[in-house]
């Protein structure tokens, strides 16, 4: 029993890591409809970011963490701007060879600067708590806490504010959008600001529990993918519910079935589920 | 005859120059360079026969890659088979399992095809790295044999491998050229143009697709095969999703959907990195921008480029002296009309 509130604990820690990032993911595949794989080096990038800061000139976490949202936001931003606006009207194909181009040029740059090897990084929040029989760092508390928090944040601004409903209008008909006056540019840049933005609090958020280090987004990026097609492409409650699936999943996978399989368990449902459902499981445009 | 000569030319020029090149070069250290280029041709062919002419980008050629070369190495070192028929074997094997794979894979389209055979690749992957009793894990599969000799024809020094491998790769260039310029090959493409129309005209696409997909499979394991037996070790990093990245640079770089594009791709940017050895690590500094860049300008590459170059040549030509280029009909309508304003 006690091992099984510690792996469901877990699990909701790396389902809300996985749910900031392929929140990302959604928000860009639903506005545009590119499936961004350079997001997964964003991310990343995300995590480099905060730890320089914080080795190199000792800012605190958290604003070393708002930093790092600030740049990479801005570093999805010019992709927009340089990669995927010129190739809007090119099919498909090109868009994801274009991002996978980014990918490999934000990891080979990222070892550049910081090298192959694997760095730690430390927390303020190292103590250990005592949370309902079950311990935890509080780090993995505030992972929880900070993700729930951006998720209503999120929410509130694309459903509250005038700005966030331009993202949603044009999610639902880019044409209409523009009909009615929306500027579907700016919107555009908007969303891929946010996008990284939450790449990269997801990346600080989880940089302490795990490793930083150049090929970290790999895994992350492909299993957000495998969580927005669980959730229907696009489709924000979609992202958070299938990143606590998994996260779940994979949690009580490693602990009953095998740890060294536990990576496989996210492809095979995904394999599963486009065997069955080939357009995704909940397949609806628009949030 | 002529024109002939100078549309194949340049097949003839390239066959010519691959058969005289070690006789040119006495560089150990080139030949075996250029016999590796020569294995990631063959699976860089499949790759296009795929993504280039029919439209489904597949990220999954890594791993049928890594299963083609595991099958040989499994075949020969686990199972003492005889290389041939290992070599046979390890092809009808990737194929099969392309065909169960392509079976469920080719239900979805464009994203999702795309990420759903990004997972079936890192499944693969992590199958062999983690199936420590069947592949040897981490540690890869040692001491694979070099192919068994042929009646007098051995193949135990890397010259008579780089003449096994171009025999090979010439084989290939010559099946794509046959599917290409066949009425399948027009399906592929008509596939690719538009899948909707091409299933109104009556094209059974599930079929076509099928055909393709296990088509390119089995490239991408013959060369798999090849692999293994030339390095002789392989390890679970041949079907890591780097690998897959790597041939679709060389594809991108060469001409996506062109007959010339995996050759000219793959020799270009192989000799190139040969020559920034130095940045290894890092020349996917160079190659990532690249990718890119030519995604968004020359989407079909330097063999693309120059087909759209002579193209163009030509039409500026037939603008220029258009008595020479009218067809009987056009002539004879010609007449016609200066016929009745005569009369």
């Amino acid at each position: 029993m006690d091992i099984l509130t510690q792996q469901l604990f877990n699990g909701l820690t790396i389902g809300s890591v996985y749910s900031l990032v392929a929140l990302g993911l959604t928000l860009v595949y639903g506005i545009l409809h590119i499936p961004n794989f350079a997001h997964g080096a964003l991310y990343m990038l995300g995590a480099y970011i905060t730890l320089t800061m914080m080795l190199l000139w000792g800012i605190h976490y958290w604003i070393a963490m708002a930093v790092s949202v600030l740049v990479v936001g801005l570093l999805g931003v010019l992709m927009d701007r340089l990669v995927f606006h010129p190739l809007r009207n090119a099919p498909p194909i090109h868009d994801k060879i274009a991002a996978i181009g980014m990918l490999l040029f934000l990891e080979a740059f990222a070892q550049l600067i910081w090298g192959a090897d694997y760095r730690t990084m430390t927390t303020p929040y190292g103590q250990v708590i005592n949370l309902f029989g079950t311990t935890a760092t509080m780090q993995r508390v505030l992972i929880n806490i900070g993700a729930i928090a951006v998720m209503i944040l999120l929410y509130l601004f694309l459903k509250k504010t005038y700005i966030g409903s331009t993202i949603i209008a044009m999610a639902q008909n880019r044409e209409g959008a523009h009909l009615v006056g929306i500027n579907t540019n700016k919107v555009a840049m908007l969303t891929f600001m946010i996008s990284g933005g939450l790449a990269a609090i997801a990346a600080s958020l989880s940089a302490p529990i795990n490793l930083v280090f150049p090929g970290m987004g790999h895994l992350v990026i492909l299993k957000a993918f495998v969580i927005i097609i669980l959730g229907g492409m696009g489709s924000i409650p979609g992202a958070i519910l299938g990143g606590y699936i998994l996260g779940f999943t994979e949690s009580l996978g490693a602990t009953y079935i095998s740890n060294d399989y536990k990576d496989l368990i996210a492809f095979l449902l995904l394999v599963i589920i486009l065997s069955i459902r080939p357009k995704g499981l909940f397949s609806r445009e628009g949030f | 005859m002529g024109a002939y000569l100078k549309k194949k030319g340049w097949i003839i020029g390239f066959i010519l120059l691959a058969v005289v090149f070690p006789f040119l070069s006495q560089n150990d250290y080139f030949l075996h360079v250029l016999t590796l280029a020569f294995i990631w041709m063959i699976a860089v062919y499949g790759l296009n026969l795929l993504a280039g002419y029919t439209g489904y980008l597949s990220l999954a050629h890594a791993g049928f890659f890594a299963i083609g070369a595991y099958a040989l190495g499994l075949l020969t070192v686990k199972a003492g088979l005889n290389y041939w028929v290992a070599l046979a074997l390890a092809c009808v094997i990737t194929s099969a399992i392309g065909f169960v794979v392509g079976l469920v894979a080719l239900r979805t389209r464009e994203h999702f095809f795309a990420i759903y055979t990004l997972c079936v690749g890192y499944i693969i992957y992590l199958v062999i790295d983690k199936w420590d009793s069947l592949t040897g894990g981490v540690r890869g599969l040692i001491g694979i044999p070099a192919p068994t000799a042929i009646g007098p024809i051995s193949f135990e020094t890397p010259l008579s491998q780089y003449y096994l491998i171009l025999f090979f790769l010439l084989a290939t260039i010559l099946v794509m050229y046959r599917i290409v310029h066949s009425l399948t090959g027009r399906t592929f493409i008509a596939i690719r143009n538009s899948e909707d129309l091409a299933q109104t005209i009556g094209i059974s696409t599930m079929k076509n697709k099928l055909l393709v997909f296990v088509l390119s499979t089995f490239f991408a394991g013959l060369a798999g095969a090849l692999y293994a037996s030339f390095i002789r070790f392989i390890g679970p990093d041949i079907g890591y999703i780097t690998v897959i990245f790597d041939f679709l640079t060389y594809l991108l770089v060469g001409g996506l959907g062109t007959l010339a594009g995996p050759i000219v791709g793959t020799f270009l940017i192989v000799s190139v990195s040969q020559s920034l050895q130095f940045l290894q690590d890092y020349r996917m500094l160079i190659f990532g921008p690249l990718l890119t860049l030519l995604i968004i300008f020359y989407p079909r590459g330097i063999a693309g480029a120059y087909l759209d170059f002579r193209m163009k040549r030509q039409a500026r030509k037939k603008k220029a002296v258009p008595s020479k280029q009218t067809s009987y009909v056009q002539q004879s309508q010609e007449d016609e009309e200066k016929r009745v304003k005569e009369g």
